[in-house]
C-alpha cells in the first residue's frame, strides 16, 4: 500500500501524542491536589499535598496506644534493683514500664532472641554481659538529651525510641559511608565523590549523594552564598561545595516530605527575614543530628556486632529521615514528651550520670 | 474545506534531476558522494540529499569531535564498571566532571580528577571552531553572506564564556559546566543558588527576553507564511505585492491586527538578530557572575527592584547566639 498523506498525518500525530503520554505518566499527578499557602501573599511559598498520598503516609506514621502511665511514688528503682546507672531516679513502676514499652518498640517479636531477652542474659537482668543492653543504655541517654538539651528541636512534641525505631531493632532508616566508586580503576574520573547516580538521598538528583558524611557526621559550612554583592576574598565557595549544600537540602526536604519553601523564601535562600521559622527548628536539628552521631552512635561502633555495622565498618546512623520519615513532624505530631515521663532528663542528679560506651 | 491546508508534512514533492550545485573555486576539495533522493526527507524538507562536502575543516572537525564523545563516554562507562546495562540505565545520570576545586587552573592534574575534562573540554573546543571555519568557508565559497557563521559564532560565545573564559577570570576549571544530562542542569541550579538567584541578572532577563521573542517572532513568522500557503505564498517571487498575492495578504492580515508588518526580509532580520543576541547577552549574564557580582539578590535589593515583602523574621542563629 502507498501511505498518502492523511496516513502519514495520522501518524505523526500519533507519534506527538505517545510522545506527550510518555512524559506525562512519569510527571502527572492524577488531580485533585491540595496546596496550603505558606509565607506573604505572592510568593509562592506553598506546600503541595496529595491527599491521595498523604493518606497512605498517615496510616503508616501512627504511635502505638500508650500504656497506662505509672505512678512516680514508691521506691526508686536505683533502691531496689542493682544495677541501674541511668533510670535509678524512676519510681519501680515507672522503671517497669519503660521496660516494658522498649521491648514492644524494639524487640516485639515472640522469639528466643527477642522480648527482654533482646536486651538481657536470659534469667539475669543485672547483667552487662550483652552488647545491646550497653547500646540501650546509651540510647536512653541520648533520648534523654533529645527531650531536654535538643528541646530547641523536638518542641513539645519529644521523642522516644519508637521515634526511631518503630518496632525494629535497626531503624528503617539510616545511613553509614559508602563505598567509594573504584569502578575506574582509579584512571576513568569518578573522583568527585559519589556523584551522578540516581541518589536515593538526594531525591533521586545526580547531585553527591552521601550529603550525610560532611554535614551531619561532621561540621562542614553548610552555607556558600555570597554575603556582600560584590565578591570578596572570602567568598571562594566552590560550585561543587553548592552542589554539596544542594543534596543536603534534598535529603532535608525528601525526608520531610516538603518542598523548599517549607524553610526558605525561594527568591533569596540565606535570608533568614523572609524565612519561615521552620528553617530555625531544622537549624537546631542539623546541630542535633550532628550530635547523635558524633556523641552517642559512632563512639559505640566497637561494641556493635559486623552485621550491625556498615560495609565501610563504621555504625549505622541518623539523618533527618530516622525520625521524620516522609512527615514534617515524626509521627505528624503525636505527642510523646507527655506520655513517656520516664524518657525525659533526670531532675538534677542526671547531670554527672555515667557515660557509658 | 479548511483542513485541506493543515498538513504536517510536505504533501508533493517536486523532483527534477540530481543536482550536484555550482561549480567550486579553485583550491577546494570535490564534493563526496552524489547522494539521491529519500522519499521520507522529501515529507520534511528537500528530497535530494547529497553531495557532502567534508573538506579539511569537516575531516578535523569530526576527529575531534569523535575524540571529545569518545573521552566523555568512555568515563561514563568506566564509572558504571563497564556495565552496558547500567550505562544505558543511568545515562541520564552519568557525567564527566570539571575538576576538583583544588587544581584551580593548573593544566595538568591527575586524569579522574579533572585531566580527562580538560581534554575532552579542549577537543571539543577545537572541533567546534573547526566546524565554524568550516561553515564561513562554505558560505563563502558558495557566494553567500556569512550570516550562519555569525549567528553560530554567537552560540560559540556562549559556550566559550561557560566553559572557558568565565572559569580563567575565576581562576578555577571547577566552575565550568560538567559534561551530562542531569549533571549540567543541577549545575544549572547549583550556579544560579551559589550566586544568589540568577533571576536578578539583567543579562539573564534580556536573554530570555531575546529568547521568548525568538519564539514569538518563529511563531508569527512560521504561521503567516503556512496561512498564505493555500494561495502558493511560500512560493512567491521575493516583494511580490501585487495587489491580491499572498504576500499582500499577509502583509494586511498584519496591517490590520497590529498597524504595522514585517517585509518579507526583514523578518527574517528580525529572527536572525533575536536570537544572536539570546546567547550573546545569557554570555555577558554568566561572564558577570562570580567575577563582578556574587550575589544578584543583594545586588538588585541594592537598586530598589526586588519586590519587599513583609519580614517573617525568622532571626539567624548564627547572629543571635541561639545555637551552641
Ligand atoms: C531495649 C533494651 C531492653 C529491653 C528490651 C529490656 N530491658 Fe531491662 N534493662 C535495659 C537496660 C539498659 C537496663 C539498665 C538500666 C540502667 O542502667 O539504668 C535494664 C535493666 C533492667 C532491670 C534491672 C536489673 C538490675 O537488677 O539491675 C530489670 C529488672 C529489667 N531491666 C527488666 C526487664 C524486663 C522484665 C524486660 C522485658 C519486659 C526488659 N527489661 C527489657 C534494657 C532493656
Ligand atoms: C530525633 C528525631 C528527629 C530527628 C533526627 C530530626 N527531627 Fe525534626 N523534628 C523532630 C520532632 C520530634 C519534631 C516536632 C517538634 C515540634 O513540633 O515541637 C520535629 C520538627 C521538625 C521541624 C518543624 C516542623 C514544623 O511543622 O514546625 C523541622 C523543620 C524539622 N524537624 C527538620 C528536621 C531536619 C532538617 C532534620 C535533619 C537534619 C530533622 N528534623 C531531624 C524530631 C527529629
Ligand atoms: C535518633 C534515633 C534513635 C533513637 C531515638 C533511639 N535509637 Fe536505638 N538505634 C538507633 C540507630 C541508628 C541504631 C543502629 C546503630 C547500628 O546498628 O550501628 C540503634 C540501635 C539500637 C540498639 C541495638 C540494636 C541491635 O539489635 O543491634 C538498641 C538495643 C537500641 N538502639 C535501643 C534504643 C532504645 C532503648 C531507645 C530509646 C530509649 C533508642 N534506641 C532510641 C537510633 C535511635
Ligand atoms: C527543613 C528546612 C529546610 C528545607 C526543606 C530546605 N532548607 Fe535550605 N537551609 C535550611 C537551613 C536550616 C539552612 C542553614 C544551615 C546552616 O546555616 O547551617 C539552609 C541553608 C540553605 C542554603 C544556604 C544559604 C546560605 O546562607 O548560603 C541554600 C542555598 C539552601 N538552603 C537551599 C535549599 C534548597 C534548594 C532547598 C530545596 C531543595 C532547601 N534549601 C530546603 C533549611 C531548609
Amino acid at each position: 500500500m502507498r501511505w498518502n498523506s492523511t496516513n502519514t498525518t495520522l501518524i505523526g500525530l500519533a507519534g506527538i501524542g505517545a510522545v506527550i503520554g510518555f512524559g506525562l505518566l512519569f510527571t502527572f499527578e492524577r488531580l485533585p491536589i491540595d496546596t496550603v499557602q505558606g509565607g506573604f501573599r505572592g510568593t509562592s511559598m506553598g506546600q503541595v499535598i496529595n491527599p491521595r498520598t498523604a493518606a497512605v503516609m498517615a496510616a503508616r506514621n501512627v504511635a502505638p496506644p500508650v500504656p497506662e502511665a505509672a505512678d512516680p511514688g514508691g521506691d526508686r528503682a536505683s533502691a531496689v534493683f542493682e544495677n541501674v546507672q541511668v533510670l535509678g531516679h524512676l519510681s519501680v513502676e515507672q522503671f517497669n514500664r519503660i521496660m516494658q514499652v522498649m521491648t514492644e518498640w524494639i524487640y516485639p517479636n515472640e522469639n528466643i532472641a527477642e522480648g527482654c531477652n533482646g536486651c538481657h542474659v536470659p534469667g539475669n537482668f543485672a547483667s552487662d554481659d550483652i552488647y545491646t543492653k550497653h547500646v540501650a543504655r546509651r540510647m536512653l541517654q541520648m533520648t534523654m538529651s533529645l527531650n531536654g538539651t535538643w528541646q530547641t528541636h523536638t518542641g513539645e512534641v519529644g521523642v522516644t525510641c519508637y521515634t526511631c525505631h518503630r518496632g525494629n531493632a535497626v531503624p528503617a532508616y539510616v545511613w553509614s559511608a559508602p563505598v567509594p566508586n573504584t569502578a575506574g580503576g582509579g584512571f576513568a574520573a569518578v573522583a568527585s565523590g559519589e556523584q551522578n547516580r540516581p541518589g536515593r538521598n538526594v531525591g533521586l538528583a545526580s547531585l553527591p549523594n552521601d550529603p550525610f558524611t560532611p554535614y551531619l557526621m561532621g561540621n562542614e559550612e553548610i552555607r556558600m552564598q555570597g554575603r556582600d554583592q560584590h565578591p570578596r576574598a572570602e567568598s571562594r565557595q566552590s560550585i561543587q561545595q553548592t552542589e554539596w549544600n544542594y543534596g543536603l537540602m534534598m535529603h532535608m526536604s525528601t525526608s520531610l516530605g516538603v518542598n523548599c519553601t517549607f524553610c526558605h523564601n525561594s527568591r533569596a535562600f540565606s535570608n533568614w527575614d523572609e524565612s519561615p521559622p521552620q528553617r530555625l527548628t531544622a537549624w537546631h536539628g542539623i546541630r542535633m543530628v550532628r550530635d547523635i552521631n558524633t556523641n552517642y552512635i559512632e563512639p559505640l561502633r566497637e561494641r556493635f556486632p559486623a552485621n550491625r555495622l556498615g560495609p565501610m565498618g563504621d555504625t549505622l546512623k541518623v539523618n533527618c529521615t530516622t525520625c521524620h520519615q516522609g512527615a514534617y513532624e515524626p509521627l505528624y505530631g503525636a505527642p510523646m514528651r507527655v506520655n513517656y515521663p520516664e524518657l525525659l532528663p533526670a531532675p538534677q542528679r542526671r547531670a554527672e550520670g555515667p557515660r557509658q560506651n | 474545506m479548511a483542513l485541506e491546508y493543515q498538513y504536517l508534512f510536505t504533501r508533493i514533492q517536486v523532483r527534477g534531476p540530481h543536482y550536484k550545485g555550482l561549480p567550486l573555486p579553485a583550491g577546494d576539495d570535490t564534493r563526496t558522494n552524489d547522494g539521491g533522493f529519500s522519499h521520507l526527507l522529501g515529507k520534511i524538507g528537500d528530497a535530494q540529499f547529497g553531495p557532502f562536502y567534508l573538506g579539511t575543516y569537516g575531516v578535523l572537525a569530526l576527529f575531534f569531535g569523535f575524540i571529545a564523545f569518545e573521552i566523555i563516554g568512555l568515563n561514563m562507562l568506566a564509572s558504571v564498571n563497564w556495565n552496558p546495562m547500567l550505562f544505558v540505565r543511568d545515562l541520564f545520570w552519568l557525567s564527566l566532571d570539571p575538576p576538583l576545586p583544588q587544581h584551580g587552573l593548573k593544566i595538568f592534574m591527575p586524569l579522574a580528577e579533572g585531566g580527562w575534562w580538560l581534554l575532552a573540554g579542549f577537543s571539543l573546543t577545537l572541533s567546534l571552531l573547526l566546524w565554524w571555519a568550516r561553515s564561513y568557508a562554505r558560505a563563502r565559497s558558495l557566494g553567500l553572506g556569512t550570516h550562519t557563521s555569525w549567528a553560530f559564532a554567537a552560540a560559540l560565545w556562549l559556550f566559550l564564556v561557560l566553559g572557558f573564559i568565565r572559569p580563567v577570570f575565576m581562576g578555577n576549571w571547577s566552575e565550568a559546566v560538567p559534561f551530562g544530562i542531569f549533571s549540567h542542569l543541577d549545575w544549572t541550579a547549583a550556579f544560579s543558588i551559589r550566586y544568589g538567584n540568577l533571576f536578578y541578572n539583567p543579562f539573564h532577563a534580556l536573554s530570555i527576553v531575546f529568547l521568548y521573542g525568538s519564539v514569538l517572532l518563529f511563531a508569527m513568522h512560521g504561521a503567516t507564511i503556512l496561512a498564505v500557503g493555500r494561495f502558493g505564498g511560500e512560493r512567491e517571487v521575493e516583494q511580490a505585492y501585487d495587489r491580491g498575492t499572498a504576500m499582500e495578504r499577509a502583509g494586511l492580515f498584519w496591517r490590520w491586527t497590529m498597524g504595522f508588518n514585517a517585509t518579507s526580509e526583514s523578518i527574517h532580520r528580525w529572527a536572525w538578530w533575536f536570537a544572536v543576541l539570546t546567547p550573546i547577552t545569557g554570555g555577558i549574564g554568566i561572564l558577570v557572575t562570580g567575577t563582578l557580582v556574587d550575589n544578584w539578590y543583594l545586588w538588585a535589593m541594592d537598586r530598589g527592584f526586588v519586590a519587599a515583602y513583609p519580614p517573617i523574621a525568622t532571626p539567624d542563629p548564627y547572629l543571635t547566639g541561639a545555637g551552641r
